[in-house]
């Protein structure tokens, strides 16, 4: 169930994993949409904490074309919709997160995805 | 009362027995839903807005389900991953991440408007494997929440500590890394009612009051004396930096040279703002100078 909203906060948490550590690229994914209740409010009020470009292209990799390049400045309530939909109806239910930095592979099983680090990974 | 904790590490313990044991269990449901609730209200997100927060250690989200009905948006995180199964049975609606709390998060700055914590933190105090470091984990999970919680924003923690030590050991480690906040006391008379909240703040915040008449001293001291260890942190900073440049010029004055106790007592104050264990208590013996046997 890593929905895109949570995907677009998550960066590599590897030790010494500063660079290139965000957004973790999706690979052999399994995406299941499921209808969410709109809550456009809350959308509206997210968007500041989103990097859109991440955004963009995690959902063009996933085959969601629908977002335009650019950050719209006026929101259109078509826009807001389909941001929605793509924040949080989007699901990857199987797949692989990988770090771009560091190219630690986090797998997603079930839903879930496995962010437990080998020892030598853990930061101090 | 039995400690879940000292039993084996939660990956182990909370296997699909327990899970499942755990979750059809009324009493424990209960009781989380009512610290899930007063943790909540401690956490004091603005009303009728949905928020984005984060349960550490949701477990089978019993309390992510009161974060459902609240209309929150969430992310939960939670070591065993049978306690995760049960919670994708019981079809919760936040994500969910199989995650070790002590090797600290990958979120962005400023992503959750708060957190909430369940009867998790006290086993972060376990070390379950020879490379764990109980206060090494304590502060790598703070300052990670730290940096990952918004500003203005709160963190609240239900824990039950075994000794004061543990809770010490905690609120200094969550100072640290550069929270606010201290602990509430819930019904601090009674003992089976007696919860403790760890309400931790992001920014300049109120302290909230607990239930059940007034706080206890013990917190208001607590805070104080934060207050005031973190301000001698600070000196003692400054100390260090404003003596190192002194002794560069290699003088040293009589002002210097200063009585044994008051050096020792100074050491042991130091120590003990900085969180280190086995510090030994201050008595009538402390820098006591010893007889000559021969």
């Amino acid at each position: 169930m890593v929905r895109l909203i949570t995907h677009n906060m998550l960066a590599c948490h590897v030790k010494n994993c500063t660079k290139d550590n965000f957004p973790l690229a999706f690979s052999e994914v399994e995406l299941v949409i499921r209808p969410a209740p709109e809550n456009l409010d809350f959308i509206q009020r997210f968007l500041p904490k989103l990097d859109w470009s991440a955004l963009v292209d995690t959902a063009r990799s996933l085959g969601d074309e629908t977002l335009p390049e650019q950050m719209p400045e006026q929101w259109s309530e078509d826009q807001l919709k389909a941001l929605h939909h793509v924040l949080m109806e989007m699901h990857v239910e199987e797949g692989n997160m990988t770090c771009r930095g560091c190219g630690h592979v986090y797998p997603i099983s079930n839903g879930i995805p496995n962010m437990l680090l080998a020892e030598h990974e853990v930061g101090r | 009362m039995s400690r879940p904790e000292e039993i084996s590490p939660p990956e182990i313990f909370y296997g699909d027995v327990e899970a499942t044991k755990y979750t059809s269990n009324t009493r424990v449901k209960s009781i989380q839903a009512q610290m899930t609730r007063r943790a909540l209200e401690l956490l004091a997100l603005p009303d009728d807005e949905t928020a984005f927060v984060l349960d550490i250690g949701c477990g089978s989200g019993l309390s992510g389900e009161l974060l459902d009905e609240e209309g929150h948006v969430w992310v939960g995180v939670d070591i065993a991953p049978s306690m995760l199964e049960v919670a994708l049975e019981r079809e919760v609606e936040g994500d969910l991440f199989l995650h070790d709390i002590g090797q600290g998060f990958g979120f962005r700055p400023g992503t959750f408007d708060g957190a909430i914590s369940i009867s998790v933190i006290q086993w972060l105090l376990n070390a379950d494997s020879s490379t764990h470091s109980p206060p090494q984990r304590l502060n790598k999970f703070f300052t990670t929440l730290h940096s990952s919680l918004k500003n203005p924003s709160r963190a609240i923690f239900q824990f039950y500590p075994s000794s004061d030590d543990q809770v010490s050991m905690i609120v200094t480690a969550a100072q640290k890394a550069g929270f606010g906040g201290g602990l509430v006391i819930d019904y601090p008379n009674s003992k089976k009612a007696r919860k403790m909240y760890l309400c931790l703040m992001v920014g300049q915040q109120e302290i909230p009051k607990a239930l059940d008449g007034t706080e206890m001293d013990i917190d208001e001291n607590n805070k104080l004396g934060m207050e005031k260890r973190r301000e001698e942190i600070r000196n003692e900073r400054k100390r260090r930096k404003d003596s190192s440049s002194s002794n560069k010029k290699g003088k040293r004055s009589n002002k210097d040279v200063v009585d044994p106790k008051e050096w020792i007592m100074k050491k042991k104050e130091l120590y003990r703002s900085r969180g280190k264990e086995g510090v030994p208590r201050d008595s009538k013996y402390t820098a006591r100078k010893r007889k000559t046997y021969f």
